[in-house]
C-alpha cells in the first residue's frame, strides 16, 4: 500500500482530497528502484483543469512506455492546501509515488496560458526548488517548459533551465537518452544544458544575452555559449497517424472539466484567421487517418469507461473525413448510450442533422464565432464567416427546433470603429428577427441570442503581433457601447450580452508579448500573494498594479506602444516555419481589408511548406 | 433481471465521496462490459442504486449497490472482470441475483450496520475497556445531534443493538437506513462524553464491516447481510 504524502487529518480537512491521492484508473505505477529517470509532469492549475488537458495525457503515455522512465503528474495545490503546505513545510509531491518532486530528475511544466504564470512560481516554491534557474545546482531537477506560451518564453526565461519549442513527441526520448548518459558521466549541470542545447527545438535561455536600446526595444539577442543555436526551430510530428497517442488515458475520480474521451482528429488549421495564434503555430495542418481514429475511439472508450467522446481540433469541419468519422461514431456508440460531442463545427445541413441525432434540440444551443460584428472587420481579421452564412445556418436550425444561439466576438481588434462594435448588436438582432419570421404556431416560444465578447490580445507569431492594445477604461467603454446598442434593438428581450473583465486582458497582453524584464513583475506579484490569476475569485488586479509600480515596469511600453515592423521582437529567435515576411504581408492585407484564402483554396506561401507534409502536399 | 454487487472500500479510496464512487462504478460497468440497463429518454443513465452511502473518510468491507441487467450473465465471471478493471482500494466481493420487487431494493431493506471504531490519535483512560460495558447500562444515551439547521438532544440507545470491545477497537451494531440511521461518529462522541474524554483531543477511524437487512417477523430483529437476502 502506498503511503500518502498528506496525513488523514489534512486530507479530511481540505476540499476535494481526490485531487491529491492519485490511484486513478490507468495511472501508471512503477518500481522506482528500476527507474533511471523520474519525470514530474506539471500542469500549473487545479487538478480538474489539468486532468482535462490532452497534451499531458499524450506525453505521460509516451514517457511511461519506456521502462527506464517514470512520468508522474503534479497539479497546483488549491489555495486551502497551499496554505497548509507552507505552514507545515510539506514539499510538493507527485500523485503516483507521492514522493517529493525536488528529488526528481525533471520537472516538466506545460504552459498553456499567461494567467497561470504565478502558479508556475507556486509549484517551484512549494516543491522547495530555487525559483531562478541560475540558483539551481546538480542536486536539483532540470526544469523544462513546453506548450503554446513557450513560443514567447522570455517572460519566464529566468525561471526555466530549458524550453521545448514544439510538439513533445519528437525529441523527448532523445532528451531522456542524453540525460541518462550525462547522469552517469559525473559532468556538471552546465555541461548537461550544453548537450540539451544541441537538440533540435530545445532552448536554454541562460545561453543567450539580450541587449536593449535606449528606447527600451531589443538591440540584439545573441548566444553566449558555443552550443547554443542562434535560431530555434519548432519541432512537429509530420505523420500524426503513426505517433504516440494514449489508448488508456488516466480517468479521474472526481469530475474533471473535460470528463470524456478526447479524439484529436488533426493538428493545425487551414483558415488563417489573423488574430489566432494556434492557427499559425501549428501549421501545416496535419490530419489523422480516419481508420486510426476509429480504432482509437473504440479502444479509448473501452479502457476508460467514459460515457462521452469528443472530437478535438481547431476546426473540425475542415477535417476531410468528418462525415465518415461522425457517422461511424453514431452507428457504433449511440446504442451503448455514449454521448458524442462535436465542438467547433460549422453550422450547415450536415452538422444540424448530426446534432439532432446526438443531442436534445430543445436543450442545446448553436454556436457561431463571427469574432467581429461587421463584414468589414471580419475581412480585416480574415474570418471567412459571412452574415449570409450565419443567417442561413441559424434559419435552418430554427426550423429544426433550436431556439438558442450563442455568438462569440472580440472587441478591440485592429482598425475597429464604433460602427463595427454596434454591428455586434445588429447581427444578434438580425438572427432574432430571422427566428420570429417563423409562424408563431411552428416555433417553440421565444428565442435567446447570447452574444459574448472578449477583448482582443495580440499574440506572437500572428499577423497582429504588431497591433497596439488599449487601457482598461477604453475596453470597458467598448463593452458599454455594445451593451447600449443591444438594449436599443427591437427584439432586445431576446438578446443577452456578456463581456469579459478588462483587467485580466491588460496583464495577459503584457505577458504575451513581454520580454525578459517582465519576469520581475511576475515574481513581485507572486510575492505579494497573486496566485490562480485565471480564477476570478482569486485574481487581484490591485496587487498586480502594485507589482508593476514596485518594479518600475511600464504596462504602456508593452501594450500601448506602436511597434515598428523592423523592431526585434523578443520571440524572433524562434522559427515556427511561418515566415516573418508572411506575417508582415498579412498585417498589411489586414489593414487593406483584404481577405486571404484558406490553405486548401490557395497556398498563401506562409513558409510552413518547408516541413514537407500536411495540407501543403495534399493533392 | 436485477443483481446486487458487494464491494470493499479501503486505503486511499476512503477519500472518494459517494457520488464519485457512483461515477466510478458506472465506468467500471462499461470497462467490464456488464450488460447494465439504462433509463430511456435523451439522456439515459444506468439503472444503479446504492444501498447506503458511506461517508468520506470511512472504510468498509460491506458496501452494496443494485443494478438491472439486460442479459443473463455468469456472475462469478462478471466479478472477475470488474476486479480486473478496478483500482487498489475497491474490491468487488460478490454479485448475486435479487428480487425484481421494488420494495426489495438494497436502499429500502437496509436496517443495520456493523462498525469498528478505533483511535487514530489521542488516548482513552486506562480503564476504558471496563467502562465500555457500563456505557450500555445507562438508562438513556443522549447526545446533541447537530444538523445544518438545528441542534437537538436525542436518545441513541434504542438504535444501538450491540456494543463491545474488540481488541483495541469498539465494535457496534447500529440502526442504519431511511427509517432510523445512526452514524458511528455520533456513538463515539457519546462514548467520549461518558469517558470524560475531550472530543477535540481524539480522532477515530471508522470501518464498516457489514450492512444488514432485517428479515425478522413480529417485531423481532433478525439481521442478514444484504447479499444473503434470497432472490
Amino acid at each position: 500500500m502506498r503511503k500518502l504524502a498528506l496525513s488523514d487529518d489534512i486530507l479530511l480537512k481540505i476540499e476535494k482530497p481526490a485531487r491529491y491521492i492519485g490511484n486513478e484508473v490507468n495511472s501508471v505505477m512503477k518500481n522506482k528502484d528500476e527507474i533511471d529517470v523520474r519525470f514530474a509532469f506539471v500542469f500549473p492549475d487545479v487538478y480538474e483543469i489539468g486532468m482535462s488537458h490532452l497534451g499531458i495525457q499524450i506525453l505521460y503515455d509516451m514517457l511511461n512506455r519506456r521502462d527506464d522512465v517514470w512520468c508522474e503528474r503534479v497539479y497546483s495545490p488549491w489555495t486551502d492546501l497551499d496554505k497548509i503546505m507552507r505552514e507545515e513545510n510539506i514539499p510538493l509531491f507527485a500523485l503516483e509515488s507521492q514522493d517529493a518532486i525536488k528529488d526528481f530528475d525533471f520537472i516538466g511544466i506545460t504552459i498553456q496560458y499567461e494567467m497561470c504564470y504565478t502558479n508556475i512560481l507556486q509549484v517551484l516554491d512549494l516543491a522547495q526548488i530555487p525559483m531562478f534557474a541560475k540558483d539551481r545546482s546538480e542536486e536539483h531537477p532540470i526544469v523544462i517548459g513546453g506548450g503554446p506560451c513557450t513560443y514567447n518564453p522570455e517572460p519566464l526565461a529566468d525561471f526555466f533551465d530549458i524550453f521545448y519549442i514544439g510538439e513533445g513527441e519528437t525529441e523527448l526520448y532523445n532528451l531522456m537518452d542524453q540525460y541518462k548518459e550525462w547522469k552517469v558521466s559525473g559532468k556538471s549541470r552546465k555541461e548537461f544544458l550544453e548537450m540539451a542545447a544541441e537538440i533540435p527545438g530545445l532552448y536554454v535561455p541562460s545561453f543567450y544575452d539580450v541587449a536593449y536600446k535606449e528606447d527600451g526595444t531589443i538591440c540584439a539577442f545573441t548566444p553566449n555559449n558555443a552550443h547554443a543555436k542562434p535560431v530555434i526551430k519548432k519541432q512537429i510530428v509530420m505523420d500524426v497517424s503513426d505517433t504516440y497517442y494514449p489508448e488508456k488515458p488516466v480517468v479521474p475520480f472526481i469530475k474533471a472539466t473535460q470528463d470524456r474521451v478526447v479524439l484529436e482528429i488533426q493538428r493545425g488549421c487551414i483558415r488563417g484567421c489573423r488574430f489566432c495564434q494556434a492557427g499559425m503555430l501549428y501549421r501545416p495542418t496535419r490530419e489523422r487517418d480516419v481508420e486510426v481514429l476509429k480504432d482509437y475511439a473504440y479502444k479509448m472508450l473501452k479502457y476508460t469507461g467514459h460515457e462521452e467522446i469528443s472530437l478535438s481540433s481547431l476546426s473540425s469541419s475542415d477535417y476531410s473525413k468528418l462525415q465518415e468519422l461522425v457517422t461511424f461514431l453514431i452507428d457504433e456508440f449511440k446504442e451503448k448510450s455514449i454521448n458524442i460531442s462535436l465542438p467547433s463545427l460549422r453550422i450547415d445541413a450536415f452538422s444540424l442533422d448530426v446534432m439532432s441525432k446526438v443531442q436534445d434540440v430543445r436543450k442545446s444551443s448553436l454556436t457561431f464565432a463571427p469574432e467581429a460584428g461587421s463584414q468589414r472587420l471580419r475581412n480585416v481579421i480574415n474570418k471567412g464567416l459571412t452574415e449570409e452564412i450565419i443567417l442561413e445556418g441559424a434559419g435552418q436550425a430554427f426550423e429544426g427546433g433550436w431556439t438558442r444561439v450563442k455568438l462569440y466576438f472580440m472587441l478591440g481588434l485592429p482598425t475597429e470603429t464604433e460602427e463595427d462594435m454596434k454591428s455586434i448588436a445588429h447581427l444578434a438582432e438580425k438572427i432574432a428577427k430571422r427566428y420570429y419570421e417563423i409562424p408563431k404556431d411552428q416555433r417553440n416560444g421565444k428565442c435567446q441570442i447570447v452574444a459574448s465578447t472578449s477583448f482582443f490580445i495580440p499574440k506572437p507569431f500572428t499577423p497582429f503581433q504588431w497591433a497596439t492594445m488599449l487601457n482598461k477604461e477604453d475596453y470597458i467603454e467598448k463593452a458599454n457601447i455594445v451593451n447600449h446598442e443591444m438594449k436599443a434593438q427591437l427584439n432586445h428581450k431576446s438578446l443577452k450580452y456578456n463581456w469579459h473583465e478588462a483587467d485580466v486582458t491588460v496583464l495577459e497582453g503584457v505577458f504575451a508579448r513581454g520580454d525578459r524584464r517582465v519576469s520581475k513583475v511576475l515574481l513581485e506579484a507572486y510575492k505579494l500573494g497573486c496566485i490562480y490569476d485565471s480564477w476570478g475569485e482569486h485574481f487581484r488586479y490591485d496587487l498586480w498594479m502594485q507589482a508593476f509600480e514596485n518594479t518600475g515596469v511600464d504596462v504602456a511600453f508593452y501594450n500601448l506602444r506602436e511597434r515598428d515592423l523592423d523592431e526585434i521582437l523578443p520571440w524572433d529567435f524562434i522559427d515556427i516555419g511561418v515566415s516573418k515576411e508572411f506575417l508582415k504581408r498579412e498585417w498589411k492585407n489586414a489593414l487593406a481589408e483584404k481577405v486571404t484564402p484558406n490553405c486548401r483554396m490557395q497556398c498563401a506561401g506562409c513558409g510552413a511548406m518547408n516541413f514537407g507534409g500536411g495540407v501543403c502536399f495534399e493533392s | 433481471m436485477k443483481a446486487r454487487i458487494k464491494f470493499r472500500k479501503y486505503g486511499c479510496m476512503k477519500f472518494i465521496g459517494h457520488l464519485d464512487i457512483m461515477r466510478f462504478f458506472q465506468k467500471v460497468m462499461r470497462r467490464a462490459d456488464i450488460p447494465i440497463a439504462f433509463t430511456g429518454g435523451f439522456s439515459p443513465h444506468m439503472i444503479m442504486s446504492f444501498a447506503n452511502p458511506l461517508g468520506v473518510g470511512l472504510t468498509s468491507d460491506g458496501e452494496y449497490f443494485d443494478i438491472e441487467l439486460t442479459d443473463k450473465i455468469d456472475m462469478e465471471l462478471a466479478v472477475e472482470r470488474m476486479n480486473q478493471v478496478s483500482v487498489e482500494g475497491i474490491d468487488i466481493v460478490n454479485m448475486v441475483p435479487i428480487s425484481d420487487d421494488k420494495k426489495q431494493t438494497g436502499m429500502s431493506i437496509v436496517a443495520a450496520a456493523d462498525y469498528l471504531s478505533s483511535l487514530k490519535s489521542g488516548t482513552f483512560p486506562e480503564d476504558w475497556k471496563e467502562r465500555v460495558a457500563l456505557f450500555m447500562e445507562q438508562p438513556a444515551i443522549t447526545v446533541l445531534k447537530k444538523s445544518k439547521k438545528s441542534e437537538k438532544e436525542v436518545d441513541i440507545k434504542p438504535m444501538i443493538y450491540k456494543f463491545e470491545v474488540r481488541d483495541e477497537s469498539v465494535y457496534m451494531q447500529v440502526a442504519t437506513g431511511s427509517v432510523e440511521n445512526l452514524k458511528p461518529e455520533l456513538v463515539m462522541q457519546a462514548l467520549c462524553e461518558f469517558l470524560s474524554v475531550d472530543l477535540e483531543t481524539v480522532s477515530f477511524a471508522h470501518h464498516r464491516l457489514e450492512v444488514y437487512a432485517n428479515i425478522g417477523t413480529d417485531g423481532k430483529n433478525q439481521f442478514v447481510g444484504l447479499d444473503q437476502v434470497s432472490a
